[in-house]
């Protein structure tokens, strides 16, 4: 007596659970029931699990009975015509799909030739046990199943042709990589996804060396030259948005060149890339703090403010700036109207990203690394027949990680590019290393793929041979241009005095407290003190009552708000933080007298 | 000879010239050992600790960078026979904190002659092992119509503790008061001397019997005997520091415990300060760090200079602390602002965290010295 669960919850019990499961899997395969169930039977606990819900993973399987795959030459030949799809073959239970607990029940085979009377299904291919881009990483069958799942994830952050209408699209935030090319080394997936639609990457030589020391820790060395060339160059696209917002009493944003009246006007020279209707030109080189779309709104607080400010009335400056540290070129206006029918203006403009020392790029390996230094063409190493490599990749970085498929991916590449074809990389059945090795021999080189290296700047020959070769490298989406920052002084917060926090709003680094602690342990007191001067005050104290005493400036003279005039006042110099905490305290109804005494 | 080391008397720590009297060769040249004497002098000022130094901090940072390593980390011994006491962080958590009790409270108790050789020392350390009625007894009943508890008891188990029925009828009678007590074979059977007994009032007494100590010493609840260094000494889980080394053939001397606080009340502070090094020092070298012991040192002397074993918590050490700016900025903040406020604190912000809320030179390294001009009158 097994008992039944379905969906988890208790339904009933049978007798004969094995043939119970068989003929729910019969049902199945012939259509009578839902495709979507699965069943599973525990034999330990003699228990009987049937899925419906959703939220299960599932993989498709063929399935085998007797030892013979119910997938046939026939159904192969009438697929190719188009004749049948893969639905139909799902429809005659030939491929059935099964989830985590149902393949606990199953024995697979990867191979035909591997079935044995044991086995319930036969692997459509090995790669469907991969993921779309788990597939994309070449000979990954060679690697740890780490630096895999590591290569499927950086080429997700890889720039490329995201998208070929990107000309007319407004995106946000986005990145194209220019002369983006289709990999040597690729497996079936690159083309079932329509891989050479959409590239990512570039191939070029590679060559496995130091380099001075410019790229230890999995930094990576680009030939200048290359890069002049156009190796790993890429366009960042930014949009500016401003709308004319509606606003109560039938007033209006209006989009135009702010007058000098407006509140807020920034600078003749701020508005200069403006045309008459207050958006910039296209091709408009802008940079940081022009203006973009020109705009100003109805002043705020109509009503209340009239009868005492004269300059009531006057409108407000609410242009679209760029930002702090951008710059670029208007790419492409768009001027449309939202769906409040308000009129709205897009700006987006461009910026070209050349590869510079900090910029992130990848193999398909999971190898990623930083430039660590762009050398001159003229000092990059060469080889016997002159090949200069594009980019130098740091030897330490293979033993330690055992990305084997890798160099195996640098040498195929290298047969590829000898031979002008496509190597075929495809996890667990790519063309065989052997045969790689063999046509590489063919084309004059040495099969293992060292060649003879000459040291760039001396000329003197390389004692040891250099392993080169060709691969697809990927610039990764992680640009120092958009994370550069510095500030030696900035902007500061309103309430504490103390720099504004994060790079888009300028702000300072924070010296945090165990940073505090290490100039202490040092017993640098005063550099510390300099370290915290960002918000440093002075505040001038009655010396009568210790409460904060009043500087008139107008007058030329200090007195006490309880104490009057005659009395000492001096100025100290404290934290604003610390004159805000004395003001929480007032606050809170906590009375505090700070009673100063001559320092020395 | 004695006269050159009366010179250095007031310029060494007496440890030292004793520590050379006594590795010195016999017969010494007097240059010689004054050349020693003044090399040491030297070594020992150059050990010492500049003014100014921030001692404490440079303490924490020394101790708190291997614990960012530890991170829970902790180790377990594995198999039947060894005990399971608390390693890595949480112990060193757990010591700071100055808890109440470790949470695997474990004795080392070091033995006399002829037990220390190995003269019964199972038979020993078993008569140590707290036993209680409910480790002997099989069942405890309540007869509800004599409103009665009966207990039945394992005869082989009190035969290994070498007790009788009567015994334990007696040890019973003893500790619990109020109850009539009879006895049949393998059988206890306890009435209330009080008339009319609620069934609820029953079942509390029969929880309590259950806890009646019947052997050994309260609280040890494991013992194992171990060879060290050609001596054998009993490890135990379970701690009870004041019972033990008053029991015959236990070493009062080198007995301990791993409860600080057991060990201040029983032996007092510089006790409780020594145990203190040598648990957190013995932690530290456990998981492969090294850290310097005075930095642990200067820790336990802040725990003990108070007379009482303090935690380094908001609730020990931190509330001595002189400024009230400086305990508001460690936890509670609120708290120690308006207490402060309520008696009318004056904050002398001689130390280093209210100077650097002030953004003040903090009173270190460099803050100290300060420059006195003498201006005359003209």
């Amino acid at each position: 007596m097994a008992e039944v669960y379905l969906n988890s919850k208790f339904v009933g019990s049978v007798d004969d659970a094995p043939n119970f499961v068989s003929r729910l899997r019969e049902e199945r395969r012939i259509g009578s029931i839902t495709a979507n169930l699965n069943v599973y039977y525990n034999e330990k606990i003699d228990e009987v699990y049937v899925e419906t819900s959703k939220g299960r993973a599932r993989r498709p399987l063929i399935v085998v009975k007797d030892m013979q795959p119910l997938l046939t030459e026939k159904h192969l030949k009438q697929l190719e015509k188009n004749e049948i799809s893969w639905s139909d073959l799902v429809k005659q239970g030939i491929i059935e799909y099964l989830d985590a607990a149902e393949e606990e029940n199953a024995l697979v085979a990867f191979f035909e030739k591997d079935i044995t009377p044991e086995h319930t299904h036969l692997e459509i291919t090995p790669l469907a046990m991969f993921g779309l881009t788990s597939s994309l990483v070449p000979y990954g069958n060679f690697n740890q199943s780490t630096r895999v799942n590591a290569g499927s994830k950086n080429q997700k952050q890889a720039l490329g042709l995201y998208s070929s209408n990107f000309a007319v699209r407004m995106d946000m935030d986005v990145n194209l990589l220019h002369y983006s090319q289709n990999p040597i080394v690729k497996s079936i997936m690159h083309d079932i996804s329509n891989y050479s639609k959409h590239p990512a990457g570039q191939n070029i030589v590679v060559a496995v060396m130091s380099y001075k020391g410019y790229n230890m820790e999995d930094a990576v060395i680009l030939n200048k030259a290359s890069v002049e060339r156009g190796f790993g160059r890429s366009t960042y696209f930014r949009p500016c948005t401003s709308e004319e917002l509606r606003y109560s009493g039938g007033l209006i944003d209006q989009i135009c060149i702010p007058d000098k009246d407006v509140k807020g006007y920034k600078s003749e020279r701020d508005y200069r890339f403006l045309e008459e209707d207050g958006i910039v030109y296209p091709e408009a080189q802008v940079a940081e703090g022009d203006v973009v779309i020109g705009k100003t709104s109805p002043p705020r607080f109509l009503s209340s403010l009239e009868e005492y400010n004269l300059a009531a009335g006057t409108r407000r400056e609410s242009s679209v700036n760029m930002k702090h540290g951008e710059q670029g070129v208007v790419d492409f206006i768009l001027l449309t109207e939202n769906e409040e029918g308000n009129r709205l203006v897009q700006v987006r403009v461009r910026d070209e990203r050349v590869p510079e020392i900090g910029d992130k790029f990848t193999s398909r390996h999971g190898q990623k690394g930083v430039v660590g230094l762009i050398v001159p063409e003229a000092d990059m190493p060469f080889s016997v027949s002159g090949i200069i490599p594009d980019l130098i990749f740091s030897p330490h970085g293979i033993p330690s990680r055992m990305t084997i498929s890798h160099l195996i991916e640098m040498l195929g590449g290298k047969v590829g590019a000898l031979a002008g074809r496509y190597i075929n990389g495809t996890t667990f059945d790519a063309e065989p290393e052997e045969k790689i090795r063999e046509e590489l021999k063919s084309l004059g080189f040495r099969e293992n793929g060292v060649e003879t290296f000459y040291n760039g700047i001396t000329g003197e020959v390389l004692e040891a041979k250099i392993f080169v070769g060709n691969m697809y490298y990927l610039k990764l989406k992680h640009l120092v241009a958009n994370k550069i920052h510095s500030r030696a002084r900035g902007p500061v917060q309103l309430l504490t005095r103390q720099p504004t926090e994060g790079r888009a709003k300028e702000g300072g680094l924070r010296l945090g407290e165990m940073e505090k602690d290490t100039f202490v342990a040092h017993g640098a007191s005063l550099l510390l003190k300099e370290r915290f001067d960002s918000d440093k005050t002075v505040v001038p104290i009655c010396e009568n009552c210790g409460l904060i005493a009043i500087k008139d400036e107008y007058k030329g003279k200090k007195y006490c708000s309880v104490c009057g005039e005659n009395v000492e006042i001096t100025d100290i110099e404290i934290s604003y933080a610390f004159k805000l905490i004395l003001d929480e305290f007032k606050s809170l109804g906590i009375n505090q007298r700070l009673q100063l005494k001559s320092k020395y | 000879m004695d006269n050159i080391f009366a010179e250095y008397e007031d310029k060494l720590p007496v440890k030292i010239i004793e520590d050379i009297k006594n590795n010195i060769p016999k017969g010494i040249a007097q240059n010689k050992l004054r050349k020693i004497l003044e090399l040491v002098l030297e070594e020992y000022e150059n050990a010492k600790v500049h003014p100014g130094e921030a001692v404490g901090l440079v303490s924490a940072e020394s101790i708190g960078e291997p614990g960012t390593q530890m991170t829970l980390n902790t180790f377990h011994f594995a198999g039947v026979a060894e005990m399971n006491v608390t390693l890595g962080l949480p112990r060193i958590i757990e010591i700071l904190d100055g808890r109440e009790t470790p949470d695997t409270p474990a004795m080392e108790i070091y033995l006399k002659a002829p037990y220390s050789g190995g003269k019964d020392i199972r038979e020993f350390a078993l008569s140590l092992k707290e036993t209680k009625l409910s480790n002997i007894a099989d069942e405890f009943s309540i007869s509800l119509i004599n409103s009665e508890i009966e207990i039945k008891l394992n005869k082989e188990k009190m035969k290994a503790h070498s007790l009788t029925t009567p015994k334990v009828a007696a040890i019973i009678a003893k500790q619990i008061k109020g109850l009539n007590i009879r006895e049949s074979e393998e059988l206890i059977i306890l009435k209330s001397r009080a008339k009319e007994e609620s069934l609820n009032e029953i079942y509390k007494a029969k929880e309590k019997i259950k806890d009646v100590h019947i052997k050994g010493v309260k609280g040890i609840s494991q013992v194992l005997p171990i060879k060290r260094n050609d001596e054998y000494v009993i490890i135990t889980s379970g701690s009870n520091l004041a019972d033990v080394i008053q029991l015959e053939g236990v070493d009062p001397y080198r007995t301990t415990t791993n409860n600080i606080i057991e060990v201040q009340q029983v032996l007092g502070i510089e006790a409780a300060r020594q145990l203190i090094i040598n648990e957190v020092f013995k932690v530290i070298e456990n998981q492969g760090f090294n850290v310097d012991i005075r930095h642990i040192m200067l820790v336990a002397d802040t725990m003990c200079v108070s007379g009482k074993v303090k935690g380094i918590t908001r609730y020990g050490v931190v509330s001595e602390k002189a400024s009230a700016l400086a305990r508001a900025s460690f936890e509670t903040p609120i708290k120690h602002i308006i207490n402060a406020a309520l008696i009318g604190e004056i904050d002398q912000l001689e130390s280093v965290v209210e100077n650097v809320m002030l953004n003040q030179a903090v009173p270190i390294g460099t803050g100290i010295p300060q420059l006195i001009a003498n201006f005359k009158k003209k």
